[in-house]
């Protein structure tokens, strides 16, 4: 059985393709099969982020409606053999997808795969609730920003309302919160929230803190997960979401000030 | 703002502005999220049943659900008008 994971947020433009994108190439980096999942029918982009956009023949809508099968739809990416993209459809709209039809779909990847990864469509329409429906744990991602932080908790009530665990009165959805965008200098001049002022907030388990970087655009720009480039600060912070995903100690990096050195001072760094 | 004003004032840094007004909204974003859903339902009826002996407002009432550790309490709150403003009841 798979362990299904959605990444989600509400708001849009938090980075939560960028986080699909990195955190399920981690988890196969790390030996395991995954699958990840374009929910954003009609405005597909996992493709472009993850680098295979020209590679795709069928996509989600396809296997739901029977039209291709899971092995034609999905696309062995080139840099892990064990990572697998299902991208969503760019023409049809979000009404084809059904609890059914994404139920089956998920049920036949679970035999394939260790973890299945969900990226989320922003708002709280069918493909965001479809999204997180069958999911067992759920990453919240979360910009410190006011409006993000909001629709967060926003998130967090429908994930404990709407979900099939909720419905089913399983055990609930494990929650963790990945903080991206995130600038020391910014928290430091009292400009931006702080990850305790969010952490205050939301009082989520902290997955990890990814700082405002460079590495981001550039490495969407080229079609790779920015946790492949393992010389960036958001890279690495992405390795670390990773290892503490899967349970391992690591100590949260980027959330303070660096103390810089004299020779850094004079010529910046 | 003068030049004076800006040395003489500490302005509070935005951060902690935005952390004050999440905290509010949250908080009662959360206590909507948890009432029960047929609470409009049984406030409707209820300014119903009570308009047909007091002439109050469709806003003079409201419900709100509260819950603390071990209880769960429904608060009515009815702003009756002035006794001048009151419907008699009709003698049948």
């Amino acid at each position: 059985m798979a362990r299904i994971i959605v990444v989600t947020s509400g708001k849009g433009g938090v980075g939560k393709t960028t986080t699909s994108a990195a955190i399920s190439m981690g988890l196969a980096l790390k030996g395991h099969r995954t699958a990840v999942i374009d929910f954003d029918v009609g405005l597909r982009n996992l493709d472009l982020i993850m680098g295979c956009e020209r590679r795709v023949v069928y996509d989600f809508v396809n296997v739901i409606n029977g039209e291709a099968t899971l092995n034609q739809a999905l696309i062995k990416d080139k840099r892990c053999d064990k990572l697998f993209i299902l991208p969503a459809s760019q023409t049809r709209d979000k009404e084809s997808l059904t609890v059914e039809g994404v139920g089956k779909v998920l049920e036949d990847l679970s035999k394939d795969f260790d973890y299945i990864v969900c990226d989320s469509p922003a708002g709280i329409e069918r493909g965001a609730t479809l999204a997180m429906y069958y999911a067992d744990d759920a990453i919240v991602v979360t910009n410190p920003e006011v409006s993000s932080v909001r629709d967060s908790d926003r998130m967090l009530g429908i994930l404990a309302s709407k979900s099939r665990r909720a419905e089913q009165g399983e055990e609930p959805i494990k929650e963790y919160l990945l903080l991206t965008r995130y600038s020391p200098q910014r928290v430091k001049l009292g400009e931006m929230l702080s990850v305790e002022d969010v952490q205050d907030i939301l009082s989520l388990h902290l997955l990890g803190v990814i700082p405002e970087s460079k590495a981001v655009l550039t490495a969407s720009n080229s079609g790779v997960p920015v946790i492949l480039d393992d010389k960036s600060d958001a890279g690495q912070a992405f390795s670390d979401v990773v290892r503490r995903y899967l349970g391992e100690h690591v100590t949260h990096r980027f959330i303070d000030l660096e103390k810089k050195g004299l020779f850094n001072r004079l010529f910046g760094g | 703002m003068g030049l004076l004003d800006y040395f003489r004032s500490t302005r509070q840094p935005t951060a902690s502005i935005a952390k004050e007004r999440l905290q509010i909204l949250v908080a009662h974003e959360r206590s909507e999220r948890n009432k029960p859903d047929y609470l409009p339902m049984l406030q409707k009826e209820l300014l119903e049943v009570i308009r047909k002996y007091v002439n109050v407002d469709q806003d003079a009432i409201s419900v709100t659900m509260e819950q603390d550790d071990n209880r769960e309490i429904l608060e009515l709150n009815i702003i009756l008008p002035d006794d001048s403003q009151r419907k008699k009841p009709k003698r049948s």
